[in-house]
């Protein structure tokens, strides 16, 4: 089986299950105040400070995973207006309703211009949210230059980093931004834990209520074991060697002259490429990539059950018949020069198959 | 909330507990603290013809904290005069014990434990 | 220091070696977002999910599809009783719930009062029940929800819950309660009680951390509005990837606990008396609080009179016990639950809360009592309040300055 779905969930790292499975052992309730309950908390309050050092952020709330960090983030504004970029995650995008939209490229980066221009027709300022790094095309956003601008006239910067950590230099202080959310099974943590990353000198409402834990903006009782295996990924996916992956996919590009790659002019992570096949809908490749033993998919897991037109080709100006020809291929710290290989042949099979039935 | 080892020093091995008579012109008993509030410290001294306190004893309901606190302070007002007794300040208690910001208040009662216990002693020698 | 002797079950219950076994596998070779429909990966462990589900949901005697899963009972509580409140909310404004809930509870509650609902805490008895008149007169033509909790988490008594799941159907109220320390531990039926809406946590019924689920009734249908938007999982109603090893774990874990409760509900109840009678006989003034009777096998809140319980919890530091709530513990303010049971401030300040559970022994029992009656005795003679009471003096009579 080859797997190259790692944007819609990557296996977990075997140092990570390690020290995972090491804190499953361990009883007690972290809130607790004795001994067991200590050593849990002592334990937390490490990864908590790992993880921030690394990303050099101020104050972290873990979350139940990067979806609650983003409706958590986005909650905090109430009566104010809202902007997001059009080629948002659905846990961002569907947050609050009716967002203001920032259009994308052709090439799949916001477009500055039209986001200054957006910017100064309200007055007064909200919440801009702009991912890092786009789940489906791998475009990087400019962040950095969104959040400098946005700040200067008084907005509030999130970014969902989700699908950023170990893929670029991720600084918290260096973007500049408010907010910024993180999630443990797209960097080879486990699933069911995230965290937002937020300025000290913000409190937000929390949406979960309960006994006061994570600075009052969270409560319910925390997973050691989920948070333990969270840092450990972190900390591994920053030693990732991605000179390796950008060689993946520059062969996959070069072997593949007959596939359209998406967003491939603007700056890209090196283990996504979104590829269109002309003239074969995305299911039909799918189907026939999972007989072969290979897992792909076409965008965002959450939607992928229904087969919708991906809203972030649509925002990138792509004509509906073409965008439903794309899959998106994301590879990861397990993926091997084999599987690429592989990967190559059995495109090629499915599109000269393809070029012969509609020749006959 | 991990405690110093002065704190569990003192809580396991507590210095001076016990009661001296009240009665006695020259004990002075200083009974701090509420029940409902959850620490009340008694602390008692004997005090000698020179002003000298040569015996002092207490019994504390609280926590840890408070038990400390109290056990500590019957050693140094031990062989004190009463003035400088009456000097020992509370944050001089909580530095010792390095007692964390919300056991303060455990060291303000064993502060005014020793004063209410000088206090009931000069009041027995004035009516005597 | 050894291994304390456990007996902190109602703040967490150690994750059972069957439990973390039938996880494992999930969190490396399964791998796969259980919402990729298109590959093999993503089939296989949106399987391990579903089954976990007809677990969960069988051992509540619920439909399957009725059930979602969330991040714990925290969650849970939260999306049950603002969901249903927010949905509802152009008809009906008013909620009722007890003084003795969760902290999620009675926050989530605070929150829709800030928002201009009505809620009515109802009292309960000196035993740590409600009682049936008052939930009866507290409704009205407005009232949307009933919240009221199975078992409480400090005192272990049980509400009456089919009696008051009755009363709920019969006026046509959504009944919600936070099963969290119920599920697995006594037998627990959404239809024979009428209960619409049902919070789980995995990680008091010896399952994971991290995971937990909410019973949604679908006939007559319950609708909730979700705390998190986003990608549609859960129906719509709980949105972000679900873990399937998490979910795995939940579902074994009730599993298991289908197949042993009643000879472990016996055995507890055997251990549990076995302790208290050693308490009782080795200690004067010890009380307890909350009903024995309506009680869950696994707790006992006692007062050990004069003896303050942070105090004593230092003293017993090789037993993991719990004075309070752990959520409230390091503050030091007397439980809330005690003092809405009309436990005196200075009684509640004595109060351990003892918790016994699957991995308890009778042998960490009797130590358990042993150490207890040791310290109890020890602090006992340096408590001015014990002195005073052995000389007959009675503490309320003193002037207490306040502090």
């Amino acid at each position: 089986m080859i797997y190259l779905d790692y944007n819609a969930s990557t296996p977990l790292r075997p140092q990570a299950k390690e020290a995972l499975v090491a804190t499953l052992d361990l009883t007690g309730n972290p809130s607790s105040p004795h001994h067991m309950g200590r050593q849990l908390r002592s334990l937390i309050d490490t990864a908590r400070k790992a993880i921030l050092e690394k990303i050099e952020g101020e104050r972290l709330v873990f979350t139940s995973g990067g979806t609650e960090a983003n409706a958590l983030a986005l909650s905090s504004v109430e009566s104010f207006p809202v902007i997001v970029s059009a080629i948002e995650h659905d846990s961002v995008l569907k947050a609050v309703k009716n967002p203001h939209l920032i259009p994308v490229t052709e090439e799949g980066r916001v477009d500055l211009e039209k986001l200054e221009a957006l910017l100064s027709s309200f007055e007064k300022p909200g919440l801009l949210s702009l991912m890092l790094v786009n789940n489906e095309t791998g475009v990087i956003q400019p962040v950095q230059e969104v959040a400098r601008l946005a700040r200067s006239k008084g907005w509030k910067v999130h970014t969902d980093a989700s699908q950023a950590l170990g893929h670029v230099p991720l600084s918290f202080k260096n973007l500049g931004v408010d907010l910024l959310t993180l999630s443990s099974h797209k960097c080879g943590g486990p699933i069911g834990v995230g965290a937002l990353v937020i300025k000290e000198s913000l409190h937000l409402a929390p949406l979960i209520r309960g006994g006061g834990q994570e600075y009052g903006m969270r409560a319910g009782t925390l997973s050691a074991p989920l948070i333990v295996g969270f840092a450990t990924a972190a900390k591994e996916a920053l030693n990732d060697n991605s000179t390796l992956l950008q060689r993946y996919q520059q062969k996959i590009e070069t072997s593949l002259p007959a596939a359209v790659v998406y967003g491939k002019k603007a700056p890209r992570v090196s283990h996504v490429v979104s590829l269109g096949m002309p003239g074969v809908l995305a299911e039909l490749q799918l189907m026939a990539f999972d007989l072969k033993g290979i897992a792909i998919s076409a965008g965002a897991a959450c939607s992928s059950g229904t087969m919708k037109t991906s809203h972030v080709l649509t925002a990138m100006g792509i004509p509906e018949q073409e965008a439903r020809c794309a899959i998106r291929v994301s590879m990861g710290w397990q993926t091997r020069k084999e599987d690429i290989d592989q990967f190559i042949q059995e495109w090629q099979n499915i599109y000269h198959l393809q070029r012969l039935k509609e020749a006959s | 909330m991990a405690y110093s080892t002065e704190v569990i020093d003192h809580y396991e091995n507590p210095r001076n507990v016990g009661t001296l008579d009240s009665k006695d012109d020259f004990v002075g008993t200083g009974l701090v603290g509420a029940p409902a509030c959850g620490d009340v410290m008694k602390l008692q001294i004997k005090v000698n013809a020179q002003g000298v306190i040569e015996d002092a004893k207490f019994k504390t309901f609280g926590c840890g904290s408070a038990i400390a606190s109290s056990s500590l302070v019957t050693e140094w007002i031990k062989g004190k005069t009463v003035e400088e007794a009456s000097t020992i300040k509370n944050t001089t208690i909580a530095h010792h014990l390095a007692l964390p910001p919300v056991k303060i208040h455990c060291s303000m009662l064993a502060e005014d434990a020793i004063r209410a216990a000088i206090q009931d002693f000069k009041g027995k020698q004035k009516a005597a | 220091m050894e291994r304390p002797i456990y007996l902190d079950y109602q703040a967490t219950t150690p994750c059972d070696p069957r439990v973390l076994q039938a996880m494992l596998p999930y969190f490396t070779a399964e791998f796969g977002n259980p919402h990729s429909r298109n590959h093999a990966y993503g089939w296989r462990a949106e399987e391990a999910v579903e089954a976990a589900r007809m677990k969960v949901a069988s051992l509540i005697n619920a439909d399957p599809k009725a059930l979602i899963f969330t991040s714990g009972a925290t969650e849970s509580n939260n999306l049950a009783i603002k969901g249903v409140a927010h949905f509802y909310q152009e008809k009906k404004d008013h909620i009722i719930t007890c003084a003795t809930e969760h902290k999620c509870v009675l926050n989530s509650c605070r929150q829709l009062e800030q928002e201009g609902f009505k809620i009515t805490y109802l009292p309960v008895d000196s035993n740590g029940l409600i009682d049936l008149n008052h939930l009866k007169e507290a409704i009205t033509e407005k009232t949307v929800l009933v919240s009221i909790m199975a078992v409480n988490n400090e005192i272990g008594v049980i509400q009456p819950l089919a009696e008051i799941g009755k009363i709920c159907r019969e006026r046509g109220i959504f009944f919600h309660t936070d099963a969290a320390q119920a599920v697995g531990k006594i037998p627990m039926d959404v239809e024979a009680m009428n209960i619409d809406l049902l919070s789980i946590s995995a990680h008091k019924l010896y399952g994971p951390k991290g995971v937990g689920a909410l019973y949604v009734r679908r006939k007559p249908r319950v609708r909730i509005q979700s705390l998190i938007n986003g990608g549609g999982q859960e129906r719509g109603m709980r949105p972000g990837t679900l873990s399937p090893p998490l979910c795995v774990g939940l579902g074994e874990a009730c599993a298991i606990a289908s197949a042993e409760m009643p000879s472990e509900y016996a055995r507890l109840k055997v251990l549990r008396d076995r302790f208290y009678h050693a308490i009782k006989t080795g200690l004067e003034e010890v009380y307890l609080n909350g009903d024995l009777e309506q009680r869950i096998p696994g707790n006992l809140n006692l007062s050990f009179a004069h003896v303050e319980g942070e105090g004593l919890m230092m003293g017993i530091k090789d037993l993991a016990v719990s004075s309070g709530s752990a959520c409230t513990s390091a503050s030091l303010e007397p439980s809330y639950v005690l003092r809405a049971l009309g436990v005196e401030e200075e009684m509640a300040h004595t109060s351990l809360r003892l918790g016994f559970g699957r991995f308890t022994t009778e042998e960490e029992i009797d130590l358990a009592a042993q150490k207890i009656i040791k310290e109890v005795n020890r602090l006992r003679e340096m408590s001015p309040l014990w002195e005073m009471n052995r000389e007959g003096i009675d503490i309320k009579s003193i002037k207490w300055a306040a502090h």
